[in-house]
């Protein structure tokens, strides 16, 4: 009976928590308010997925632009969709899946916004082939602090447009954006589930998918050690191409909340690495093969609302890096040794290589390595002190932290992921800032 | 237009049509490829949402921009919608505002022009309106009332009692438009959580203008006489009503 999409101005992880001056919502294009004489700081806000403080904008004012949800054009010969910029995926699928038309990139929710995918560079299981989704937007129009209005574009204002993709909504506010969606025969994708016993067995069908499988994203349990770092699922798959199976998926059968907070002691080690160990004897075939709608091969989380809930009010920290590829791959080995050495469980934890397809953004994350993304529920220093250790092997091996997942890397840590970061810094709006800016740039180099 | 044409593609009017709800309703019939006439005050909202309910599949989008408190323009309006839509399937007028309590209540003058934008200004149209459904014997009239309209409460009767007539106005058109086959949709929200309530603090209760505009629609395509949205407001409203006045003037609500 509780509405989940009703708004509440916080980050998906939860944590941390933040008051903000005011909230400003912009519904109209041509009724966006003088940006300059709005109070404080600003940040764009839309559905608040972002996991950390990179939506956040303490003491600052947020320009909440879910009331920009409005299509623009469609043109049904290129793919190419004109857009408001708090349209959210999952509205343009609900739309556009039915002709035949699908998202050319889309992350594990559906419920992120157009500008905060652009924002964030997001990427998703064909990264190898498909790159981030920035490089599938044509242009969009950013309002800066300046009143000016700038139509952004690989020819037009380049530079603005390489610095807003990725650019964590810091170089003003997008207010519509032009993306190049891909056509489909129909809403299923064939799908294979192969289970793996170790790290090398990984790296191995990883190899062998890339050239074969559109979509490739793996779950892996990291309690396993002697030599084999991971167990866990390879899952691969490509649109399905019989033009017998609708275009309309059929509907979910059930849409469940998480409706109050859980305990947080609910999930402890013991219980996620039970769970991890359930969910990886469930299938007992080493393959398994079927068609399935693209909703749960894409947004498997989706179907539990407020599912973050399930941590408790304490919130829980995601945790994503990447690190590259090497002729031994000892830096993934020696963060995956960590993990399981501290003890420290990680409810769900996602597998993948990204491709050397470029990203386009001067903050973009993806970069050509192996990536691993976990969530530890929040149990104080102690899961603080671990993440800055694996921090450490990050930036040693060239590797690169998320911002959109994160809550509390360090100064250091940014610098390091991000070597344009400077460069980004001249284009930036100088009204514009985030709680995440502030903690990354500050000259003490804080962590937190 | 065939009748063909009428009986797969809906005609449909929508007044007030730039409010978050009307929207969600709007774009379920673009969805069907509905025919729409939609009217609001400002012209670039309306331009923007013509574009949106294209995208989505609308057959075709007419706008008209009035203040829907002119009384004197309403006659105009309605021939427009007349001439594009033809045959008119399905109306929705979603106008209001929320008002300020505490202003009206040391000004006249505001607590008159609540009432002559929820109540005045929206008999007014439906008494054309209901004329209109009546000569053609079709259609259905969907108008957005409140849960506020189901008892007087300190913190804001003045919107309440408008959309409490409002609601008795609706009441009585059902009964007479029966007869020629029209169905008449009172439709009572809850809090919704729209840029009309950007300002208040949200409790569980309130709700997505999707999930409403949904309900609405599904409500039109039935016909029903009065629908809550969401449904458990029909159970919230039956226990605040049946509070004794005593206890009642007494809470904080």
């Amino acid at each position: 009976m509780l509405d989940p999409s009703v708004r509440e101005y916080g980050s998906w992880g939860r944590y941390p928590r933040v008051q903000h001056r005011a909230v400003v919502p912009i519904s109209w294009r041509k009724e966006i308010p003088d940006l300059a004489a709005l109070p404080g700081s600003l940040l764009p806000y839309g559905y608040g997925r972002s996991y950390g403080d990179s939506c956040l904008n303490e003491g600052g004012t947020l320009l909440d632009v879910t009331g920009l949800n409005r299509f623009i054009h469609f043109d049904k010969e290129t793919g190419v969709l004109r857009c408001e910029a708090g349209v959210r995926l999952d509205q343009i699928l609900a739309a556009f899946v039915p002709r035949g038309w699908f998202l050319p990139v889309t992350p594990g929710t559906k419920f992120v916004s157009v500008g905060g995918a652009i924002a964030n560079d997001i990427h998703g299981k064909n990264h190898h082939v498909a790159g981030t989704f920035g490089r599938h937007v044509l242009r969009f129009e950013l309002v800066r602090s300046s009143g000016e209005r700038l139509i952004c574009s690989p020819e037009e204002n380049a530079d603005l447009f390489r610095a807003t993709i990725g650019g964590l909504g810091l170089t003003g506010l997008i207010t519509w954006a032009e993306i190049r969606l891909k056509p489909i025969t129909n809403a299923y994708i064939a799908e294979e589930q192969i289970r793996f016993e170790s790290l090398d067995e990984f790296l191995a069908l990883s190899a062998e998918s890339a050239d074969r499988y559109e979509y490739i994203v793996s779950w892996i349990d990291c309690f396993v050690g002697g030599g084999r770092y991971v167990r866990g699922h390879f899952m691969r798959g490509n649109h399905d191409p019989s033009p017998v199976r609708p275009n309309r998926p059929p509907e979910p059968k059930l849409r469940l909340a998480v409706p109050v907070d859980l305990p947080g002691m609910l999930l402890n080690t013991w219980t996620v690495r039970a769970f991890n160990t359930v969910y990886y004897h469930r299938q007992r075939a080493r393959c398994v093969r079927k068609v399935i709608p693209y909703e749960p091969f894409f947004y498997p989380l989706d179907t539990i609302h407020t599912w973050n809930r399930m941590y408790g009010r304490r919130g829980f920290l995601q945790y994503q890096c990447v690190v590259p590829f090497d002729g031994d791959n000892v830096p993934i080995k020696e963060i995956l040794d960590r993990i399981r050495r501290s003890g420290q469980g990680s409810f769900l934890t996602v597998f993948k290589t990204f491709g050397d397809v470029p990203s386009p953004g001067m903050l973009s994350f993806p970069r050509p390595g192996i990536t691993l993304a976990l969530d530890f529920p929040l149990q104080g220093q102690e899961t603080l002190r671990l993440l800055d250790d694996l921090d450490t092997v990050v930036r040693e091996s060239g590797g690169a932290l998320y911002p959109a997942k994160d809550a509390r890397m360090s100064a250091e840590s940014f610098r390091a992921s991000f070597p344009r970061w400077e460069e980004f810094a001249r284009y930036v709006d100088p009204k514009f800032s985030s709680s995440f800016w502030r903690r990354v740039t500050s000259e003490d180099g804080q962590s937190r | 237009m065939t009748t063909a044409m009428h009986a797969t593609t809906p005609a449909v009017l929508i007044i007030g049509a730039t409010s978050a709800i009307a929207t969600e309703v709007a774009r379920c019939y673009a969805a069907d490829g509905a025919r729409l006439f939609l009217v609001a005050r400002s012209p670039e909202r309306l331009e923007a949402m013509r574009d949106d309910l294209r995208v989505r599949g609308a057959t075709q989008v007419d706008t008209y921009a009035l203040d829907l408190t002119d009384i004197d323009g309403h006659a105009a309006m309605l021939d427009a919608a007349k001439q594009a839509l033809g045959r008119i399937d399905a109306v929705l007028i979603a106008y209001g505002t929320l008002g300020d309590q505490k202003k009206s209540e040391s000004s006249v003058e505001t607590t008159l022009r609540e009432w002559h934008t929820n109540a005045t200004s929206t008999i007014a149209l439906l008494t054309l309106l209901a004329n209109d459904l009546e000569r053609q014997r079709h259609g259905t009239l969907a108008v957005i009332s409140s849960v506020a309209g189901d008892r007087g409460r300190r913190s804001n009767y003045v919107y309440g009692a408008a959309k409490g007539a409002l609601s008795i106005f609706l009441q009585g058109l059902r009964a007479r438009l029966s007869k020629a086959g029209v169905k008449v949709v009172t439709v009572k929200p809850g809090m919704v959580d729209t840029p009309m309530t950007a300002h208040m603090r949200k409790s569980p209760l309130f709700a997505s203008p999707q999930r409403v505009g949904r309900d609405i629609y599904e409500a039109m395509q039935k016909g029903k006489e009065t629908v809550y949205t969401p449904w458990y407001w029909q159970f919230v409203m039956l226990v605040i009503k049946a509070v004794p006045e005593r206890i009642f003037k007494r809470l904080p609500l």
